[in-house]
């Protein structure tokens, strides 16, 4: 179990080298993401004008305060609180977000499925747990707002963050197969009948 | 006692506002049991850094979740208290919106079918305003709620029947919990609803995630039920946020209505660890805020 530091973007062997358990800090770039983002992405066929390639995106739709353009809002918006939503229902995008715009990693909570762990390992990518409902805390590991895309569909815009010591997030799914919501989930499956027999009720 | 209007709209705007920041002491305390408890290295180390966040949205003065919710507004009318209804539903509205937009918050709410968001928390229907009577005298009281999607969506309805028994109700709640899994940001307060109609049961499930920690169901029943389905959920292994732990519920509460001979419904609703409430009580002495 591993401690990484990496300045965004990352390259396919650093991905490679993640294992399950381990723990990573991130720099410099951070893009956020969400359901609408990607239904327009690759349901509507809308392209960015964002360089996702070889970054992270983290699923979220953040609370932002709309201002004038600055040195320090460029994107004409300052940041109130980002963080993160449930990955699940974005299962499906997975392997286009790394397909066709090369993103290598992926932060959100609760995990991903079958398809994006077979993503993962096809073409080099992982999945970094960050904890749900602990947005307070992650907000200060976002030092700015940088650019904004597809505004229309705010708050589930695509945002570029600039971030600073952004984790440690857990790596949960690595491009080896492992998954670590997996272990959970079988693990918690075997205990059902003991669960249940516990209350009387016997399979 | 006749109700300000002005002051109901102010209210409103504030316990949005409030709820999103400073999570109730019921919470607070039962995040410190599990800590306590909690023998996983994971699990451990999840639940110190959401006490810690409650810590940091206090001291930074920001949300606890960037989840805004859907917002939710509890009123509970008691005797002799004035008040025009649908100037009430009217004055919550507005006090919603403003916290929207003058805060600003994100608002979470669309349209269901053109996803089109108004950006003032509100649409058809929403805020959720429910509206119920009490025997207090000289009181009004405004509980909000903004309910996180992650968990809204571990939402379940079974109408089990008869025959599948008390073992029917009981299993469809693991089951859900199994399937729920992280995706409801564990550890959670299981609401379940036992009996009543299919409406009436859901509602019941969303009062019992809602319910103060440590209270327990006035249907000697349904507290039994609240025992051994704690432990139950509690026994699984599935943790905070899924990654493993003995943390994967601070409760389970149960709320029940009595049904028909052919029925026996059961829902399950979900609040996720970001168990946030606020309220207010209107009196002739003035309006007290709390949780």
């Amino acid at each position: 179990m591993a401690d990484h530091e990496f300045t965004m973007p990352v390259t396919e062997d650093d991905i490679r080298k993640l294992k399950i358990g381990d723990h990573v800090v991130l720099q410099d770039t951070l893009f956020g993401i969400r359901d609408a983002t990607q239904i327009h992405m690759f349901d509507k066929g809308r392209e960015t004008r964002l360089d996702l390639d070889g970054h992270a995106v983290i699923h979220t739709a953040p609370n932002v305060k709309k201002v004038p353009v600055s040195n320090s809002c460029p994107a004409g918006y300052q940041s109130i609180c980002i963080g993160t939503t449930t990955s699940a229902r974005m299962e499906r995008f997975t392997r286009p977000l790394m397909e066709r715009n090369g993103v290598r990693m992926i932060i959100g909570k609760g995990g991903l499925g079958e398809n994006s762990a077979q993503a993962f390992q096809d073409l080099g990518g992982v999945y970094l747990a960050i904890i749900g409902g602990t947005a307070a805390l992650e907000t200060t590991w976002i030092e700015q707002i940088v650019d904004v895309d597809m505004d229309d569909l705010n708050p589930e815009s695509l945002w570029h963050f600039r971030i600073k010591d952004f984790g440690p997030l857990l790596v949960a799914m690595d491009a080896h197969g492992g998954s670590l919501y997996d272990a959970v989930r079988t693990g918690a499956q075997n205990k059902r009948a003991a669960a249940l027999a516990h209350m009387g009720i016997e399979g | 006692m006749k109700i300000d209007l002005d002051a109901i709209e102010e209210t409103a705007k504030l316990l949005y506002i409030r709820a999103l920041k400073v999570l109730p002491d019921d919470i607070k305390e039962g995040f410190q049991r599990l800590d306590a408890s909690e023998a996983d290295a994971t699990g451990q180390s999840i639940l110190a850094t959401m006490i810690q966040n409650i810590t940091v949205a206090e001291d930074t003065d920001n949300l606890l979740c960037q989840d805004t919710g859907i917002p939710i507004y509890n009123i509970t009318i008691g005797r002799s208290v004035e008040v025009d209804g649908i100037d009430l539903k009217t004055a919550i509205r507005k006090g919603c919106t403003r916290a929207t937009q003058e805060y600003p918050l994100r608002s979470s709410v669309v349209h269901p079918v053109t996803r089109e968001n108004e950006h003032t928390s509100c649409g058809r229907r929403v805020p959720v305003i429910n509206v119920d009577f009490s025997e207090a005298d000289e009181e009004l009281v405004i509980e909000m709620i903004p309910k996180g999607s992650g968990s809204e969506n571990g939402s379940f309805l079974k109408m089990c029947i008869p025959a599948d028994g008390v073992a029917g109700v009981k299993t469809f709640v693991i089951d859900k919990v199994l399937e729920a899994g992280g995706k409801v940001c564990p550890p959670t307060i299981v609401g379940v609803g036992v009996g009543g109609t299919a409406d009436l049961c859901t509602k019941l499930a969303k009062i019992a995630a809602t319910r103060r920690l440590g209270s327990v169901c006035d249907d000697a029943e349904g507290a039994k039920l609240e025992a051994e389905l704690s432990g139950a959920v509690n026994s699984l292994g599935i943790g905070p946020q899924g990654l493993g732990g003995d943390s994967t519920s601070f409760a389970v509460h149960v709320e029940t209505a009595a049904t028909h001979i052919t029925m026996n419904p059961v829902a399950v609703n979900i609040q996720c660890h970001s168990a946030r409430r606020a309220r207010a009580t209107f009196t002739p002495s003035g309006i007290e805020i709390g949780v």
